[in-house]
């Protein structure tokens, strides 16, 4: 090969080839279990771990999960479904940490963990993360999505509704007094964050259709928003229903307040504020399809409120109709708002919830697996609503901890993207969200250490980017996770952007120089970069294609770059697995 | 082409890697450097939005009403058939192949509202996102067209929304008038550099996709095969309109004008028709170029006279006469609208407020028929006289002109069919 003199770039171009047709043949030797393997330390995190699945735990001995593993297995018997492997331990911690903290583990974790010989080292490090900084950040990111989507609408204070989560997620506020101040929210958008929810679903005057059709989608997996027009095709949800609920909204009115700029020398926008109005009727009139016009009042799944609502309170005004609502919907031993958030949860670790769409649940649309949702509902309200140990339940589930890799026998049986039910035998692919992957580049790349910043300035800094990705990305809510709905624009900015640019310099202190000095030998530099970038060591194979190119390369420094740069912009990188 | 070697050209290059054997697993991630036909088809189908943010007085422009309380200070001129504002002379001269439809009703007078119904002929409503309609030309024509390695719908200084169901695959391709586009170069990396860092990301991805974990791992590489073909695409040319002659651009901007006001924001406009040109030229089906400062709720006639109309009439002429010395003329339908009109009435800061209930769209080219006024409003514009017509009666007509069944129907993500421009039917009087 040496004598075949050509450009830098042929030999990488065989060295590339050498990579791809032996990566194959490898994996078939492992598997046939031939002894040519010679660097077993490195491949050890590349391959499932040969754990025997009836004797998986990872740790935990909350009797739950063993409700929550028996349940899954029924479901694969009743299919006929074999799962996967479980997962290697470089699989799990790289997603485990993209699940709770939202970026890829630091290079330094990996190795430590992979290192671990404590048995229950897999629930010690979800409780860790639990504890982490990175939780609230992460799971602020998530609801203040959900919540108000990726593009903040105008007069929606972002950093009011992340004040709002982060105080949520950082004391670990019962879920339920969470629900209770979103919806019965009032006041000033950045004295209290919690208005910005239903602020972000008034950016239009429609009589409050579309806050009424979010907050039951997202609070209590209902989708009620078809009946706005008409009755339900498939469920029980009439159109008076929905009109009823919407009764509940129709206090709702912002009060946008505007200022004077001496330095612009004109008016610009200050502050907005969710008032209540007085004296709003106690019905709501709505056209039915024959023309009729007809009147609903408040009420809930057949409770009539129309004397709550009546009432005054302590200051004399009308009561306020969303706090009575919020009340019945965290009433109760198994309310639909812990439902929806288990089902919600389930389907953040998973991609898919336990029912599918994760938003519509009721009769017209079972479960997948209706025991485990009504149990872990239960179990939930008897915690006190408390989100972390949700958590703490499915990330010490078998299924949380099975390979991404399907096998052949569940790959086409269990494959939800192709329309099947999901049956959790294997881990399905996500993808990273914008903030998942921010966050990763930073981390990756060691940014995270260097920096002193106030959480105020970094995410400032993180916004000017967001900003500009969200356009290159998906925001349809009605998107499932699982599937890859990135855009042009955005694989250009992973290809050609500053941040990606900022994450392979060389400059001193940056990530690579820094790797480049401690290691002097080339084989630790490449597993350094697999390990940061992928969360496992390069097989043998790639490992020597990438010292090939060392080897032919005149700017060794170049070679490495080029190498990160293809690690930071693969698939593998990108998704969650 | 900053990333092929000075000097080169393409078809050189490609010859020039094709010599090497070491090529064989660049084939696969560089199929985009395959030389395409330098000739693009000619005559294909294309339209283009101009989209006048913040909602236009057309009143003023399109349907004006001399002699009426609400007429306003401008008079009327012969355009074709009919008659347009004598602010507008140069447009008017080219009402052989526009024409004015004057009884829109729409009911939408908020900003956000009119902007999601203009452009998608859907209200807003919770359950669903209406894909805009450059969104659904893209879905129709752009996956047609496998020469094109530029996006399908282009939205220069536009607000097109979001693709909604039809997805980010056919989302608009957002550049401002300077058709800079962010990302799309290398920082003149060399190629050989570029050609490493693909081959070794196609490595990684090919083995990610071979590891059984679902369609997703090849859906990316398919995305980045299709920023890298951008990349590297010589029909990225068509985003520079500097490569065109100084008269021409002179001719869409009226820089030797004596510039007074927000001529140069005019002027944006102008420079905004141009790549639209260029862009439809190199096989883009969908261009919305925005013209913003509509919203005048005070000083009207001045701002109208002095910046706003000067700017688009020369802007819209220009366009008109390009497209027609090209012979473009009938195979690109020319869409005019904002949110909604403004009321007929004058407040008392000399402007006009939000309205949505009587005003106009202006519609041509595409093998339309030319010269008309169709509709009318009463003698004060405070109403229509005859058929309301809807936003999706003005996309049906552009529909047709594009060869776009109106028959088509999509399907929104919970399965609920969704009629093309919310089955509107094309104007009669236009498609003859």
């Amino acid at each position: 090969m040496r004598t075949w003199s050509g450009s830098r770039w042929a030999l990488w171009a065989v060295a590339a080839l050498a990579i791809a047709v032996s990566a194959s043949v490898a994996i078939t030797a492992e598997e046939s279990g031939s002894k040519e393997s010679k660097s077993k330390v490195a491949t050890a995190d590349t391959k499932p771990v040969a754990k025997k699945r009836v004797d998986f735990t990872t740790g935990s001995s909350d009797v739950l999960i063993s409700f929550i593993n028996e349940q899954i297995r029924q479901g694969w018997t009743d299919n006929e479904i074999e799962a996967s492997e479980v997962a290697g331990d470089g699989e799990w911690v790289r997603r485990v940490y993209l699940d709770i903290v939202g970026h890829v583990p630091p290079m330094e974790e990996v190795e430590k963990f992979l290192a671990d010989k404590d048995k229950a080292k897999r629930s010690k490090l979800i409780d860790t993360l639990l504890d982490d900084p990175g939780y609230v950040r992460h799971w602020t990111n998530v609801w203040a999505n959900l919540m108000i989507g990726q593009d903040t609408p105008r007069r929606v204070s972002r950093k009011g509704m992340e004040k709002f989560l982060r105080e949520a997620f950082t004391k670990n506020r019962p879920w339920n007094d969470v629900v209770m101040d979103i919806v019965s929210a009032e006041g000033h958008f950045e004295e209290n964050g919690a208005v910005n929810f239903l602020l972000a679903q008034m950016v239009m005057p429609d009589d409050g259709v579309l806050a009424t059709a979010k907050t039951t989608r997202l609070f209590l997996g209902m989708q009620v928003q078809c009946t706005q027009c008409h009755n339900h095709p498939f469920n029980d949800w009439q159109q008076r229903q929905f009109w009823e609920f919407n009764n509940f909204f129709r206090q709702l009115q912002r009060e946008d307040h505007r200022k004077y700029d001496a330095k612009a020398g004109r008016m610009v926008d200050d502050y907005s504020e969710l008032i209540r109005r007085d004296g709003v009727s106690d019905h709501v009139t709505y056209e039915k399809r024959n023309g009729l016009i007809e009147a609903a009042y408040p009420r809930y799944f057949g409770k009539d409120l129309i004397d709550e609502v009546a009432q005054k309170d302590k200051d004399g005004w009308d009561v306020n109709r969303r706090e009575v609502l919020a009340k019945l919907m965290i009433d109760g031993e198994k309310p639909l708002a812990a439902l929806a958030m288990v089902n919600r949860m389930w389907s953040q670790f998973f991609g898919y919830g336990i029912t599918k769409p994760v938003d519509d649940m009721g009769p017209h649309n079972p479960p997948s697996h209706p025991d485990l949702l009504d149990r872990l509902g239960n179990e939930f309200v008897k915690s006190r609503y408390d989100v972390k140990q949700l958590i703490r339940w499915i990330c010490n589930s078998e299924a949380y901890n099975l390979t991404s890799q399907a096998s052949k026998v569940n790959e086409e049986k269990d494959n939800p993207a192709a329309g099947t039910t999901a049956m959790f035998s294997h881990v399905y692919l996500k993808s990273m969200s914008a903030e998942q992957l921010y966050d990763s580049l930073i981390v990756a790349t060691n940014a995270h250490k260097s920096g002193r910043s106030s959480w105020e300035q970094a995410e400032d800094k993180k916004r000017v980017w967001l900003r500009q990705f969200v356009v290159a990305f998906g925001t349809d809510e009605g998107d499932e996770s699982t599937t890859f709905n990135g855009s042009i624009p955005q694989a250009l900015m992973m290809m050609n952007g500053d941040l990606v640019k900022d994450a392979i310099s060389a400059q001193k202190g940056s990530f690579l120089n820094t790797i480049l000095a401690e290691a002097p030998k080339d084989t630790d530099r490449i597993r350094r970069l697999y390990l940061t970038a992928l969360g496992r060591a390069p097989s043998p194979k790639e490992a020597k294609g990438a010292q090939d190119l060392l080897r032919v390369n005149p700017d060794k420094l170049a070679a490495y770059q080029d190498m990160f740069w293809a690690l930071l912009n693969s698939n593998e990188f990108i998704f969650i697995h | 082409m900053s990333f092929i070697p000075a000097g080169m050209t393409r078809r050189h290059f490609m010859r020039h890697m094709a010599a090497s054997a070491a090529t064989i697993p660049a084939i696969q991630f560089m199929q985009h450097l395959q030389v395409h036909a330098e000739t693009l088809k000619k005559n294909q189908k294309a339209c283009i939005l101009m989209w006048m943010g913040g909602g236009p007085p057309t009143i003023d422009i399109w349907d004006l009403k001399p002699g009426s309380k609400n007429g306003g200070e401008f008079k009327p001129i012969t355009a074709g058939g009919t008659q347009i504002s004598e602010h507008m002379p140069k447009t008017a001269a080219q009402f052989d192949v526009l024409n004015v439809v004057r009884s829109m009703s729409t009911r939408e007078a908020d900003h956000g509202r009119g902007r999601y119904y203009m452009h998608t002929s859907f209200v807003p409503n919770p359950t669903v996102v209406h894909p805009t309609f450059g969104s659904v030309v893209s879905h129709e024509l752009g996956s047609q067209r496998k020469e094109l390695e530029i996006p399908s719908f282009v939205s220069i200084g536009g607000d097109p929304g979001s693709p909604g169901f039809l997805g980010m695959s056919n989302a608009a391709f957002v550049v401002n008038t300077q058709g800079r586009i962010q990302n799309a170069d290398m920082g003149g990396m060399d190629a050989g550099r570029f050609r490493n860092r693909l081959a070794m990301l196609g490595t990684i991805e090919d083995s990610f996709i071979a590891s059984k974990r679902g369609e997703a791992p090849q859906a990316h590489k398919d995305v980045y095969k299709k920023a890298i073909d951008l990349m590297t695409s010589k029909q990225m040319e068509a985003f520079k309109i500097d490569k065109e002659d100084p008269k021409t651009i002179d001719r869409y901007t009226n820089a030797g004008a004596p510039a007074g006001g927000m001529m140069r924001a005019g002027g944006e406009f102008g420079r905004g028709l141009l790549m639209a040109r260029r862009l439809v030229e190199a096989g883009v089906p969908f261009v919305e170029v925005g013209m913003g400062g509509w919203d005048l709720h005070a000083n009207v006639f001045n701002t109208l006279k002095n910046n706003n109309l000067p700017a688009m009439d020369t802007a819209i002429s220009a366009l008109v006469t390009d497209l027609k010395e090209r012979s473009m003329i009938k195979d690109v339908v020319l869409v005019w609208m904002g949110e909604f009109g403004r009321t007929p009435r004058i407040n008392q800061d000399v402007g006009r407020d939000h309205w949505a209930a009587s005003w106009s769209n202006m519609i041509g080219g595409g093998n339309l028929k030319g010269g008309l006024g169709v509709g009318a409003t009463d003698a004060d514009g405070l109403t229509c006289e005859t058929k309301p017509y809807l936003p999706g009666d003005i996309w049906a007509t552009a529909c047709h002109a594009l060869g776009i069944p109106t028959t088509t129907v999509h399907t929104s993500k919970r399965g609920r069919p969704m009629k093309i421009a919310n089955g509107g039917a094309p104007i009669p009087e236009l498609i003859g």
